[in-house]
């Protein structure tokens, strides 16, 4: 993913990955890591909380937690990358660009997700994508990562009462 | 279904440890929102919300405001003068003609103890307590906890002192509410003329001497003497008060350790604290004025009525 995104983005210029709380943050991290190891240049990455920006905020019941949102730089003319575990209905994303907007005006903003496992309702596709998957709309996708959960790991659930 | 805190904020005496730890965490990342360049979220985008203040008002009314609007909500004021209640309209009848106009949300300042909870009860929408009469004043309550959280960590064990008119202060009340829940050692210092007889019944030490307070605490917080309801001879004059009770900096040098103070203004210099020590170097003043916008801010969002008939169709389709 790291080698497509240096790819996609002709180089490392102005480039600026944004992670999307929560596990997208340290999948972004990661990814800036395995850049500088193999093209030695240090990139920004940032988190996104984009609880505040949810199109559903009306109709949940019980308040989501809000976490923080760190992008310390100026994004204009930046080429950022958004980086999230799973691409589903494709509404985080929308969320996600609402909220870049409000920080700037990147030059470009593309995607990537370790997990597209389909079910898009709306307009919105990955640029890069770790794996692709076939899910069914009752099942869920599970991402454990390291740095939280103790393990790598995806497992794809059947949905007990709600995700 | 009510959200996490219930319909309605009225005081921090309803409420448990673990919800007032909701509010201050959720603080934090409002924060940073007011320090963007775009000082605004969608969030309360569609939602009204009425600030109803039959009491002189700039901090809170102020603050309120900012918070509604960095949330998108929509917002208007209404005081007491130059509205119907000048025309002796009763505050029920007031608050359901606003509700007729379809409101989401109204935040009341009032003189009379109990006023935000006797209109909780009578009208649908969220109510938030901001001051009523010498009861609870919730949010300042909420921004003073995490002012001192900011600068001490976890409260437990930790001393804070309330120093000055416990008397007529709501403030004083909220905060012994809300400190002794988090854990905190509370004392209130001040002549007994303006203390509550049953301060002792609130779980608080009482100092009659500020030098002893001065001896034991890690944080004052101290009140504004309140001087528009001091016509009854509380005290024998503001100079003999000041030289009593003051929050001197020569006082303060004395304190086996810094002091940190906190005040939820308006300010009367030279009476309950000096300028030295309120512009001092320990004094976090301004700094409560900033988590008082993050505090409403979670509030407005926690209280923010979901409608979970429709969350359970949206979870369908939730990722």
């Amino acid at each position: 993913m790291a080698d497509q995104i240096v790819e996609l983005n002709a180089g490392t210029d102005n480039l600026v990955l944004v992670g999307i709380q929560r596990r997208g943050v340290q999948l972004a991290e990661r990814i800036v890591r395995i850049i500088k190891a193999q093209e030695g240049v240090d990139i920004s990455s940032g988190a996104l909380d984009i609880t505040l920006y949810r199109d559903d905020l009306q109709t949940v019941g019980p308040r989501p937690v809000v976490g923080t949102t760190q992008l310390p730089w100026t994004l204009d003319d930046q080429r950022v990358v958004i980086v999230d575990d799973v691409l589903y209905t494709g509404r985080t994303v929308r969320a996600a660009l609402d909220e870049l907007a409000d920080f700037g005006r990147p030059a470009r903003i593309a995607l990537a997700v370790l997990i597209d496992r389909g079910g898009r309702e709306l307009p919105i596709h990955a640029d890069v994508i770790g794996r692709k998957v076939e899910v069914h709309p009752g099942q869920r996708v599970d991402v454990f990562i390291e740095e939280l959960d103790g393990r790598d790991e995806v497992l794809i659930a059947t949905r007990d009462d709600e995700g | 279904m009510p959200g996490p805190l219930g319909k309605d904020l009225l005081g921090l005496a309803p409420l448990s440890a673990d919800q007032i730890r909701l509010v201050l965490d959720t603080a934090v990342p409002f924060r940073e929102i007011s320090e963007r360049a775009i000082k605004k979220v969608p969030t309360l985008r569609g939602a009204t919300i009425v600030n109803l203040f039959f009491e002189a008002s700039t901090r809170t009314r102020i603050s309120f405001e900012f918070a509604e609007k960095r949330l998108s909500a929509d917002t208007v004021n209404v005081a007491s003068a130059g509205s119907s209640v000048s025309k002796g309209e009763t505050l029920v009848d007031t608050a359901r003609n606003l509700e007729a106009m379809k409101i989401d949300m109204v935040v009341i300042r009032h003189g009379a103890s109990g006023a935000a909870q006797f209109l909780a009860e009578r009208i649908e929408s969220n109510v938030i307590n901001a001051g009523d009469g010498t009861n609870e004043h919730p949010t300042q309550g909420l921004l003073d906890l995490l002012t001192l959280r900011n600068h001490l960590g976890d409260l437990t064990g930790r001393r804070i002192c309330i120093v000055g008119d416990v008397l007529h202060s709501r403030v004083a009340r909220s905060n012994i509410w809300g400190l002794t829940k988090l854990g905190a050692e509370v004392a209130v210092c001040g002549p007994r003329s303006l203390l509550p007889n049953a301060i002792g019944e609130m779980g608080v030490t009482v100092f009659d001497r500020i030098e002893e307070a001065v001896e034991w605490a890690d944080a004052f917080n101290v009140l504004r003497l309140q001087l528009e309801r001091m016509q009854a001879g509380y005290i024998p004059s503001l100079r003999e008060y000041n030289r009593v009770y003051g929050v001197t900096r020569a006082r303060l040098e004395k304190a086996p350790r810094d002091i940190l103070i906190l005040h939820p203004g308006p300010m009367n210099r030279g009476v309950e604290i000096d300028s030295d020590v309120a512009d001092g170097p320990h004094s976090v003043i301004l700094d409560q004025v900033t988590n008082g916008v993050a505090v409403r801010m979670a509030v407005l969002y926690l209280l923010a009525g979901g409608k979970p008939e429709l969350a359970d169709v949206a979870k369908k389709g939730g990722a």
